[in-house]
């Protein structure tokens, strides 16, 4: 086949055809997409929920409930089983990483006592901020936060001053930003208790 | 059968896109942290290469000569969308792995060069060996970097723990390492190319 | 003002979009052997940068957002920054032939040059205003010219280096640039506040 010569006609007729083309293409691309889409964001939040808190048969997604610590906006998904509130999983953020905002899923039971955590969102310094998601949890030395109460452990870096917890080494500052996302979480849980308790 | 062979050869050694041709640094050097990164980034680059290579093949004879760069541009961004949105929806942790570095793909030289260099002049099924080559090619460079900087970093490769992480060298995680390596690597292909 | 301040010292520093973000490394590597063709890029990204982002931001709010076709931005980011090149292409060649003596060889270049595209993404997911986005775009472009000033002057004096034949050219510089990069990690976690 020989090429179409250069002319604005052929120009503009090939070129419309292309976009043509390829919008239509790209509209059904995005048709097929957009429920998976959709449900994958749902899905990664529940799974979320479930993983970190005690075991439940209400929808905390429906339950939630929201209050603002320190300029932060914290989610409570409170856990019920049988209409007793068993613990929560409280989803904060914190500016105060080394880069950019932290996001944790925290899980507690009813007492406040943590039971698992998920980072959600981070963008610390690989290798070493972004050890977060299993530091905290390593049974090494004081590291971990899995099964302490914030009540009665402080939840400060063991490197700032009546801090029993391990902070990351050569990591101190997102540390200190995720410690800071988990006991702004505790607040947020004992709130929600608070505002429960009055309800009854 | 020779000369398909020789097109996907001249993609993985002698034209390699990172490299021989110095293409693609954008994405080569900020998705490599890993093996794994740097092979999914890889095979996401080959898809859209092998398809706009094909495509751009079968349209060759109907885009005049003077707008077949935007028209290139069209068809390549078309993929990079499509990409996207199967990503978003099949596959959303590589999405957080690689971030910005997806749409990205619309402006890796290796692609625009390939349609300029060879699907707007051969066949088909040449274009498609090209792309599939040179897709190979750049995929293989991206696992090289990816592993040597994980190796060295955090001591693992794909996750499997080769030596304690308290003995790698962090700074290959960090952008300084990427630069490095890479700096390294082309310099011992040099070597190997001139000594052969 | 002070948010201005910490994206202008984010941008430029911190987070510099060469050496922590790994963006418009093609041209970093290409154009970077004379300082004074270094400074030549530079501004032609600049100009570029600064238009692309504002008609980036303004198509993506008033256009794809209100139509609720969000997925296409790649493909009409590209197509706005490939038109806008060719256009200011014409429109410096016309009007103020000087300027495109100096900057016209850079020009096509700059269609792929992927800091371009990248800060119109990165403008929209970070969520700034038009002012915002202005801002971060002129900084991360002072970054870009600064990075590539400083590299093309060591890559001068590394041309009287001997060194060996297989690290000669390119290798040495990524591996300058690297060391460059450490520098710069020297800023990170800086904050403004």
């Amino acid at each position: 086949m020989k090429k179409l010569a250069s002319t604005l006609p052929n120009m503009i007729i090939s070129l419309g055809c292309i976009t043509v083309i390829a919008g239509a293409l790209l509209g059904w691309m995005y048709s097929i997409t957009k429920e998976p889409i959709a449900l994958q964001a749902e899905a990664q939040q529940q799974a979320a929920i479930a993983e970190v808190a005690p075991a439940f048969n209400n929808n905390p997604e429906s339950d939630k409930w929201e209050t603002t610590i320190d300029g932060n906006t914290f989610t409570v998904y409170p856990a019920y089983d049988n209409d007793k509130l068993v613990g929560a999983a409280v989803k904060g953020s914190s500016m105060n990483g080394f880069a950019g905002e932290i996001v944790v899923m925290c899980g507690f039971e009813a007492d406040g006592t943590v039971k698992d955590y998920r980072v959600l969102q981070q963008a610390e310094t690989p290798g070493l901020g972004t050890k977060m998601e299993m530091w905290f949890r390593d049974p090494a030395g004081a590291r971990s936060v899995i099964g302490k109460n914030p009540d009665k452990t402080s939840f400060q870096v063991s490197k700032d001053a009546g801090g029993e917890i391990d902070g990351i080494t050569a990591a101190t500052i997102s540390s200190r930003a995720f410690l800071e996302t988990m006991r702004n979480a505790f607040e947020a849980y004992r709130e929600y208790e608070k505002t429960q308790a009055e309800k009854k | 059968m020779k000369k398909y062979w020789n097109i996907l050869y001249n993609g993985i050694i002698p034209g390699n896109p990172v490299f021989v041709l110095l293409l693609g640094m954008c994405a080569t050097l900020g998705t490599t942290s890993s093996a794994h990164n740097g092979m999914m980034m890889g095979i996401a680059t080959a898809a859209v290469l092998i398809c706009s290579n094909v495509v751009i093949s079968m349209a060759k004879s109907v885009v005049p000569d003077k707008v077949r760069i935007p028209a290139f541009i069209v068809i390549i961004a078309s993929f990079v969308t499509m990409l996207q949105l199967a990503v978003n929806a099949w596959l959303p942790s590589l999405n957080a792995s690689l971030g910005i570095f997806i749409p990205l793909i619309v402006v890796n030289c290796v692609l625009l060069g390939r349609a300029e260099a060879f699907a707007s002049k051969n066949g088909i099924f040449a274009s498609f060996l090209d792309g599939f080559g040179t897709g190979l090619g750049f995929t293989i460079a991206l696992i090289l970097l990816g592993g040597v900087r994980e190796i060295l970093g955090t001591g693992k490769i794909f996750g499997a723990e080769i030596f304690p992480e308290d003995y790698g060298m962090l700074l290959f995680i960090l952008a300084p390492g990427a630069f490095i390596a890479l700096g390294y690597l082309i310099a011992i292909v040099n070597k190997i190319r001139k000594t052969c | 003002m002070l948010t201005y301040i910490s994206i202008i010292i984010t941008a430029i520093f911190i987070n510099n979009i060469v050496f922590s973000q790994f963006l418009g490394i093609c041209p970093f590597l290409g154009v970077s052997k004379k300082t004074s063709s270094a400074l030549g890029m530079g501004a032609a990204v600049t100009f570029v940068i600064m238009i692309a982002t504002v008609v980036a931001w303004l198509l993506q709010m008033y256009v794809l957002n209100p139509l609720g076709l969000q997925f296409l931005q790649t493909i009409v980011f590209i197509l706005v920054i490939a038109f806008l090149v060719q256009l200011l292409e014409i429109i410096m060649k016309k009007t103020v032939p000087s300027l495109y003596q100096a900057l016209g060889v850079f020009l096509p270049l700059i269609t792929t040059n992927c800091a371009v595209l990248g800060v119109a993404i990165l403008v929209i997911q970070k969520g700034f205003n038009l002012m915002e986005a202005v801002t971060y775009g002129f900084a991360t472009s002072l970054g870009f010219t600064l990075a590539l000033w400083i590299f093309a002057g060591i890559r001068e004096q590394l041309e009287l280096m001997p060194l060996p034949r297989a690290m000669k050219g390119v290798p040495i510089a990524l591996i300058c640039a690297g060391i460059l990069a450490m520098a710069f990690m020297g800023f990170s976690g800086i904050k403004i506040q």
